[in-house]
């Protein structure tokens, strides 16, 4: 669409849907979310260009790139957070589970795809009430201190936390409170995980327990993660895609990125001559 | 040289010594009004004040308990009225509404916010008091209700809007739905500045007297219900005020004592509320 202003991309990953093609390497099973020909926009500025890429069920994916590439935008635009800024417009299609997501109910989509953020926003209420929230605005009927003893566990954060569940959430650390944040997310069991940069605000300690966290919960849910931090890409990962000025510029297994990347841009950036 | 520095110091040590002086004005206003007031009206307030009607005139003694229920109702009249409209209209401007609408609601209400109060009176009047043939509890209630909006919109969209992006992001990633999160983490997250805002704009139409003038009349007996004429500790202290009796002139000064120190006990709760700290500390 854009093809004649934008430079040559290598993209390995085509979604199934478009393409049928798979990668040669280490092909994935399923994809959980096919992104295909997104373009984006804030009001008249084009900040994502023809981005096609597949995100694999189970995995851990990263989305890297310096500032201002577009990586928070593109994660924002798989539960349609984008919608929450006005002027934003989006074109073309991004399937979950083979459905696009853009013609579904957007609370529903939302309850099936997760999200924590950057900074850490508990809510101020107390630590269950926190992980319950989901739940209860669900009108979910399952046992709620069952629900939410489960999820704080699979964020790790049950042990230290629970004999002061009716605490404010306000009273836990930052990396306990991002903790809870994605226990609050897990609370309604989404299908997918969207984190934007979610150890940026912590420190080395409370990242590396949130690394190992997020590495575990591959079990439960698919996992799309932004980040500026290239090692932690490379530690977590499975696949990595690399971004530049809202274009993808290379989509590989993680390894593959970060040892033998095929865009002279991509090799640029990871041995750390921008960005 | 020196005789240039040493008139620089005059200047600037004159000019310190006066912002002094008027700091001290603005603050022993209040003393002294509180003061004047306690000297004047301490004396006439006693358990007959806050349980007797009004003494028939020429008669000492009597009380203003009349007044006193007649002000309860009219507030709770006015809260009533104006604290949902403008609740729920700051809601709409912090959350719903496009710039330019909220533009115009903003500059709309910061207008009747310094419309006169008597102004305001002779609005409730028209609407109210002349087409029904009466004065009421329902017109003052009305009155005061009308001053309350603009306070409350403007306080509760300021506090709204305080509430960090990142906690209805937060909602609604989880699937809450604009009204939901509003409800659920906006006004829960804001619901101390909101109840100050309240509070003042409680407080600050609890001594309006013109608008009552209009609506609400006097009455020197009780008032049954909410459809009749009602005194209120206000015209109350105006009426007794203009009078020729002495012993009345201290039951107005004893009438203004109790409002302000209704007032002011408002007003500390207000700032107590706040000073716990607003409910979202920054992450």
């Amino acid at each position: 669409m854009h093809a004649s202003v934008r430079p040559a991309v290598s993209v390995n990953i085509t979604p199934p849907v478009t393409t049928g093609a798979h990668r040669e390497t280490t092909a994935p099973a399923e994809m959980r979310m096919s992104i295909s020909k997104v373009n984006f926009w804030y009001g008249p500025k084009q900040t994502l260009f023809d981005i096609s890429l597949g995100i694999a069920t189970s995995k851990v994916t990263a989305l890297i790139g310096p500032s201002g590439c577009g990586k928070s935008t593109l994660l924002r635009t798989l539960d349609r957070m984008h919608e929450t800024v006005r002027n934003a417009r989006l074109e073309g299609e991004i399937l979950l589970d083979g459905k696009n997501i853009l013609d579904q109910d957007v609370t529903l989509l939302r309850r099936r795809v997760g999200m924590v953020f950057q900074r850490p926003n508990p809510f101020p209420k107390s630590i269950f009430e926190n992980v319950a929230y989901g739940l209860r605005i669900n009108g979910s009927k399952v046992p709620m201190a069952e629900a939410v003893e489960k999820s704080l566990r699979h964020a790790a954060l049950w042990d230290e936390v629970k004999d002061q569940l009716h605490k404010s959430a306000y009273d836990l650390s930052g990396g306990q409170q991002q903790r809870l944040c994605i226990a609050r997310a897990l609370a309604v069991e989404p299908e997918v995980l969207l984190l934007d940069e979610p150890c940026s605000a912590l420190d080395p300690i409370s990242t590396a327990k949130i690394e190992e966290l997020l590495v575990q919960l591959k079990d439960l849910c698919t996992i799309v993660t932004v980040t500026h931090n290239m090692q932690q890409a490379a530690r977590i990962s499975d696949f990595t895609a690399f971004l530049l000025t809202g274009q993808l510029i290379e989509f590989s297994p993680t390894p593959q990125l970060f040892t033998k990347p095929s865009d002279p841009r991509t090799e640029a950036y990871i041995t750390g001559r921008f960005g | 040289m020196n005789s240039g520095l040493r008139w620089r110091k005059f200047v600037s040590n004159f000019m310190l010594t006066m912002t002094g002086v008027c700091a001290v004005v603005a603050v022993s206003a209040l003393f002294f009004i509180l003061g004047y007031l306690v000297y004047n009206g301490g004396t006439s307030i006693s358990w007959n004040f806050f349980t007797k009607l009004p003494a028939p005139v020429g008669e000492n003694g009597g009380g203003m308990a009349n007044a006193i229920l007649g002000s309860a109702k009219l507030l709770a009249l006015a809260t009533l009225f104006g604290v949902p409209v403008g609740f729920l209209g700051a809601v709409y401007l912090a959350e719903f509404s496009g710039a330019k609408i909220a533009f115009i609601v903003r500059y709309a209400a910061d207008l009747l916010n310094g419309t006169p109060s008597i102004v305001i009176g002779i609005f409730a009047y028209t609407l109210v008091v002349h087409p029904f043939h009466r004065y009421s509890t329902y017109a003052g209630g009305f009155a005061l209700g009308l001053m309350m909006i603009p306070i409350t919109l403007r306080s509760t969209e300021e506090f709204l809007l305080a509430v960090p992006r990142t906690l209805r992001e937060g909602a609604m990633a989880l699937g809450a739905s604009k009204w939901k999160t509003i409800v659920s983490v906006i006004v829960p997250a804001a619901y101390r500045g909101i109840l100050t805002a309240i509070l003042l704009a409680f407080a600050r139409v609890a001594g309006e007297t013109a608008p009552l003038l209009f609506t609400a009349l006097g009455n020197r007996y009780w008032s049954h219900g909410l459809n009749e004429p009602t005194a209120s500790l206000p015209v109350m202290i105006y009426t007794y005020a203009i009078s020729a009796y002495d012993d009345w002139h201290r039951q107005a000064w004893a009438a203004g004592l109790v409002l302000l120190t209704l007032i002011l006990v408002i007003n500390i709760v207000a700032r107590a509320i706040l000073s716990r700290g607003v409910s979202v500390p920054r992450a």
